[in-house]
């Protein structure tokens, strides 16, 4: 064991975590009755590997685990058990628990085994145990409450070594069961010059305290049934004192000896919690993600361009400078700042993956809820290879989960209701996603009854979002399920809507820089529309100078710029100044003033507008000058300073300059135009084209 | 001070567990000392960019080699009148775990002065002068010869979320 392990232990987990995902997805295309021997395999060969790994670095407890589902699975496989639907929601559910297992290892923490304990008893009454074909290895016992102590007496015929049976080995796997006490009697050893070495005299009485049915001790002396005598009593009930020892130091913790850092599994308490869980999050935000060799090889060809560029610009620095380095020069920076585009593009390539890696936790949940909900629903997942970002893909499974679920309470119907209204009684819940310009478009859509645009605007007016005599578009009201405060608190359910609600979503979208919008139509479902960034990490961003600061406002979301016409200028209340443009009214904000900048050009007719868009408002802010439109890459400013209203990053120019990238709806809320209960400013606005 | 400090310093001291490193620099003629660890680099004043909103002592962020870095004026954090900076201004950048958070902040001090050996016992108390908003970043008092030399917790100094002002 010189070898240290725990370089191995990330793969491992990857790869128990890929396994997992494929048991599954296999899982869930399993129909008792109709499944075939290559989808058996599949999952017997993940759950095999995941077993055979955690054996291999010690996890005794996921091992262990993993070991009475594969004798599960073996046996469907080779026929002697029918598959059953219980089996299947079992399985599923083993899937989670060794999930919840493998993470719990991998941020070095002592896992949960209540969970295990559980599942692993309900499979040992399928599997009855005593019936397990195979020689039973199963090294270690969890711990669980009622315990009782058997006596055993074991006794070989002389021969038992002649069968290449070792005592010795199955005293072991009893002490492994529980607590073991041995008495060893050795009356039958005859005289020296009567002693035959492959015989044996010796003869055993045990006490074993266990919480392990008679069947588990029956199975180890299985072997020697025929070569011995043995005898098997209960003579005790429940020791309470020592089902607490027994718990305290349960032999599932073997795992520390062979690798896992014994500090925090031997000794939790050591260990100031606090750092524990500082950093545990970081460590799991640091996982390695899986790059085609493709994409790498195209990075090496890359890489030799630019060295080649590199060696021909420095051959030209060392020569004269004529007129013809000047221009072989100048194509040389041509072809360095082609190469170093290509590469750009290449390396946030590798930060790509497909969507399916998001999309593959639907069929499970949706299976799941429809079950709790009594709904039949079919997915459709369309578009599984769009690529998109991985920090961006992490962050919008969350509020894609919520919106499914929605779509699964809320959204559809119930097959009755289905029927009455003359549809199929299975709903289609689609996701969708492709691309369309620099953006991943997601679309979660379902046939189902759609917004309910009455009771949302009863919901909205009870919440004092807006008032009974507004009038508002169904677009308009549907709008509202955004707002915060917004809650349908009346149809709490585990599903959905515990008051955490759209507007979250809605803001952990934009917080991407994206945008979430929905479509309805009554009778014929919804349809939610998430926009994003394909990465999080480059913006097209517009500079514009304010007074004698640069900024950036995200390309995505400039409308348009203009130069302003003053007579199209109105006061609206004390200092906002509205423009009309063509049809519409646009509040002019004053990015000088929002940020207190003092120097600033502030007469109308000498700035420019840039009209932006944001949770489609549109609002229009004041700059001294547009600069050049370039890519940026976004550093975080909060990183080493704090958040900063109006302000989402930073990002570093062409001089080595810092600039802060301006956030349009944070700007619009420090404005204050859209304080919580002021949408009259821009109501506001409405009347005057009334008037 | 963090324990990971701690823990270097005795690495790095060995025997002499008590001692310290501090670097010292000079503000409005007075000389305070920072634990020398947290010290990453010492650089000269550079326009850094304005972040809107900030408190006045809050100078603006500079690019560090691709790091984004505030900048604090010592002497506005202090409510010492401010000087105009000149190219001897000094930026002595540090990493200081604040609330648990690892950060980079550049300090624009006078002038760099000294690195004293201070053992943590000859480091006096700070006199209890509760009503100065100071006070509480102070970690201490030295006598180095005939000088006095204030000690700095830095973690205080620069979690700027205590007291967040606007400036008009």
């Amino acid at each position: 064991m010189s070898i240290d392990l725990s370089q191995f232990f990330e793969v491992f987990f990857e790869e128990s975590f890929e396994g997992l995902d494929a048991m599954e997805a296999e899982l869930l295309n399993l129909e008792p009755g109709t499944e075939d021997s290559e989808t058996i395999n599949t999952i017997f060969r993940a759950a095999h590997s995941i077993k055979g790994g955690s054996g291999t670095f010690g996890f005794t407890s996921v091992s262990d685990f993993t070991h009475v589902l594969e004798t599960l699975l073996d046996q469907i496989r080779d026929g002697q058990r029918q598959l059953t639907a219980e089996h299947v929601n079992l399985l599923l559910k083993s899937v989670d628990c060794l999930r919840a297992l493998l993470s719990a290892l991998q941020a070095e923490q002592t896992p949960d085994l209540s969970d295990a304990n559980d599942l692993r008893h309900k499979f040992e009454v399928i599997l009855g145990m005593s019936e397990s074909t195979e020689n039973q290895d199963a090294q270690a016992s969890l711990p669980v409450e009622s315990e009782s102590t058997f006596q055993i007496d074991f006794k070989p015929h002389p021969h038992l070594f002649k069968t290449g049976n070792e005592p010795l080995y199955m005293i072991g796997e009893l002490a492994e069961l529980g607590e073991l006490e041995t008495t060893v009697f050795y009356d039958a050893i005859p005289d020296f010059e009567n002693l035959s070495p492959d015989e044996c005299f010796l003869s055993w009485r045990f006490f074993l305290t266990t919480a392990r049915t008679e069947s588990a001790i029956k199975e180890i002396f299985e072997w020697v049934e025929d070569d011995a005598h043995i005898e098997i009593t209960v003579c005790g009930g429940l020791f309470e004192h020592e089902a607490e020892n027994e718990s305290s130091s349960p032999p599932v913790e073997g795992g520390q000896s062979t690798g896992l850092s014994s500090s925090s599994v031997s000794a939790p308490k050591a260990i100031p919690t606090k750092k524990a869980e500082t950093k545990k999050p970081a460590e799991q935000s640091t996982t390695s993600i899986r790059v085609g060799i493709d994409k790498v090889d195209s990075l090496i060809n890359m890489v030799g361009e630019l060295v080649i560029t590199q060696a021909m610009l420095s051959q030209i620095g060392e020569q004269e400078i004529t007129e013809t380095t000047i221009t072989s020069l100048q194509e040389g920076l041509a072809q360095l700042a082609h190469n170093t585009r290509d590469l750009q593009e290449n390396v946030m390539r590798i930060r790509m993956l497909p969507i399916s890696f998001v999309f593959s936790r639907f069929p499970r949940l949706v299976r799941d809820i429809s079950q709790k909900l009594n709904k039949q629903v079919e997915l459709k997942l369309v578009g599984e290879q769009t690529e998109l970002d991985k920090t961006v893909m992490e962050k919008i499974s969350d509020p894609m989960v919520h919106l499914v679920r929605n779509s699964l309470d809320h959204g559809l119907e119930t097959p009755e209701e289905r029927v009455a209204a003359g549809k199929d009684p299975v709903g289609i819940v689609t996701l969708n996603a492709f691309h369309q310009g620099g953006n991943i478009v997601i679309e979660i859509m379902d046939d189902g009854q759609g917004l309910n645009t009455q009771r949302i605007k009863e919901k909205a007016i009870t919440n004092g979002l807006v008032q009974p005599e507004d009038e508002l578009s169904a677009d308009e009201i549907n709008e509202l399920i955004f707002m915060p405060g917004f809650s349908t608190a009346d149809e709490v359910s585990d599903i959905s809507g515990r008051g955490v609600g759209m507007d979250v979503v809605r803001r952990n979208i934009q917080a991407l820089n994206g945008s979430v919008e929905v479509s309805s139509a009554p009778g014929v479902g919804s349809t939610f529309t998430i926009r994003l960034p394909l990465t999080l990490a480059i913006l097209d961003g517009q500079l514009v100078k304010v007074a004698q600061h640069t900024y950036i406002i995200p390309l995505i979301s400039i409308v348009e710029s203009l130069q302003i016409d003053i007579t199209k200028v109105s006061r609206v209340g004390k200092d906002l100044d509205v423009l009309r443009l063509r049809d519409e009214y646009i509040p002019i904000l004053r990015l000088y003033d929002i940020f207190t900048h003092k120097g600033a050009i502030e007469e109308l007719d000498k700035t420019l507008l840039v009209v932006v868009e944001s949770d489609n408002h549109k609002v229009g802010l004041l700059v001294d000058d547009l600069l050049a439109q370039q890519q940026v890459v976004i550093k975080s400013l909060e990183a080493n300073y704090q958040k900063v209203d109006g302000i989402s990053g930073a990002t570093i120019l062409g001089d080595g300059r810092v600039s802060l990238i301006i956030d349009i709806s944070g700007l619009i809320k420090l404005s204050g135009l859209k304080r919580p209960g002021s949408q009259e400013l821009l109501v506001e606005a409405k009347v005057i084209e009334v008037a | 001070m963090s324990e990971q400090a701690e823990l270097n310093q005795q690495l790095i001291l060995g025997g002499q567990q008590d001692e310290n490193q501090y670097l010292t620099f000079m503000m409005a003629g007075e000389e305070y000392g920072m634990d020398i660890l947290a010290v990453q680099e010492i650089r000269g004043w550079e326009d850094a960019t304005v972040i809107p909103n900030a408190p006045t002592f809050v100078k603006g962020a500079i690019n560090l080699r691709g790091t984004i870095v505030p900048i604090v004026d010592l002497r506005l954090r202090f409510g010492i009148d401010s000087v105009a900076y000149s190219p001897l201004t000094v930026v002595i950048v540090v990493s200081v775990e604040i609330k648990e958070q690892h950060k980079v902040m550049g300090l624009v001090v006078d002038a760099v002065s000294d690195v004293y050996s201070i053992s943590e016992e000859t480091a006096k108390d700070v006199p209890d002068f509760q009503d100065s908003d100071n006070a509480q970043y102070v970690h201490g008092l030295v006598n180095v010869g005939e000088k006095m030399v204030v000690l700095l917790n830095l973690a205080k100094v620069l979690d700027l979320s205590a007291n967040y002002m606007h400036h008009g």
